[in-house]
């Protein structure tokens, strides 16, 4: 199982802040994990396949998509941020 | 030495800049950004806004901005303090504090670190205006600033 979080803009619209789901297979990448998310329809497709510039964190480092998943994992997923 | 805060309630900037002097005599130099919540925006009046992070990585990501910070120049004291929550104009939003033996390096320092806080620490605002609420979008300037501190070796 991994954790997943999502902040910001990203939660409001999906009405999710947190949750866990199982890795599909052994070798799971962030980018697989987000088409599967984009299966979910409306604003799941909308923001893990539409236009929408998405950042993503694991175990609160930023990562690139082609990252490997391993189980355990926390992934964070947030729009660029405007903080200071 | 690095202080590092991300709270809700307001910090007082002059007590702050107090300590890190007092903490080492042999620095000359202190150099701090303050960041004040404004009452506009894309030219909209903003009553209100809402600021959230990252528990966690947001402190991470502020501690390693800080250690690159100290990679490029000989920098004293640090001290970052970020509020979260509701904030209203005028407010402090955030505060980077640097201190040096001499002003260059705690310019460059200040400067450096809260160029890279606006645009790598997770954090989000949403203002109120009479429109209704929105998310805050990044800033094209913001990211213009990063690429200067990339130029320079």
């Amino acid at each position: 199982m991994i954790d997943i979080l999502y902040f910001a803009r990203f939660r409001e619209r999906l009405g999710v802040e947190r949750e866990q789901v199982a890795l599909s297979t052994p070798q799971q990448t962030v980018a697989m994990l987000m088409a599967e998310l984009a299966e979910r329809g409306d604003n799941w497709a909308d923001i893990f396949k539409g236009t929408h510039q998405v950042l993503v964190a694991v175990n609160q480092e930023i990562v690139k998509p082609d990252s490997e998943l391993n189980d355990g994992d926390e992934v964070g997923f947030f729009p660029p941020v405007t903080g200071g | 030495m690095d202080t590092i805060r991300i709270q809700q309630q307001p910090f007082d900037a002059g007590a702050e800049i107090r300590q890190l002097i007092e903490a080492d005599p042999s620095m000359g130099a202190v150099v701090n950004f303050v960041g004040v919540m404004r009452n506009m925006n894309e030219g909209d009046a903003v009553s209100e806004m809402m600021l959230e992070h990252y528990p966690g990585m947001t402190e991470n990501a502020l501690q390693k901005i800080v250690e690159e910070g100290r990679e490029r120049w000989q920098l004293g004291s640090v001290t970052v303090i970020h509020r979260v929550g509701k904030l209203q104009p005028s407010d402090e939003i955030v505060l980077v504090a640097v201190t040096a033996a001499h002003r260059g390096e705690a310019f460059d320092g200040c400067e450096f670190i809260i160029d890279f806080l606006k645009t790598r620490a997770p954090f989000w605002k949403k203002e109120t205006t009479t429109q209704g609420e929105r998310w805050v979008e990044e800033r094209e300037s913001d990211i213009a600033a990063l690429k200067q501190w990339n130029r320079q070796v």
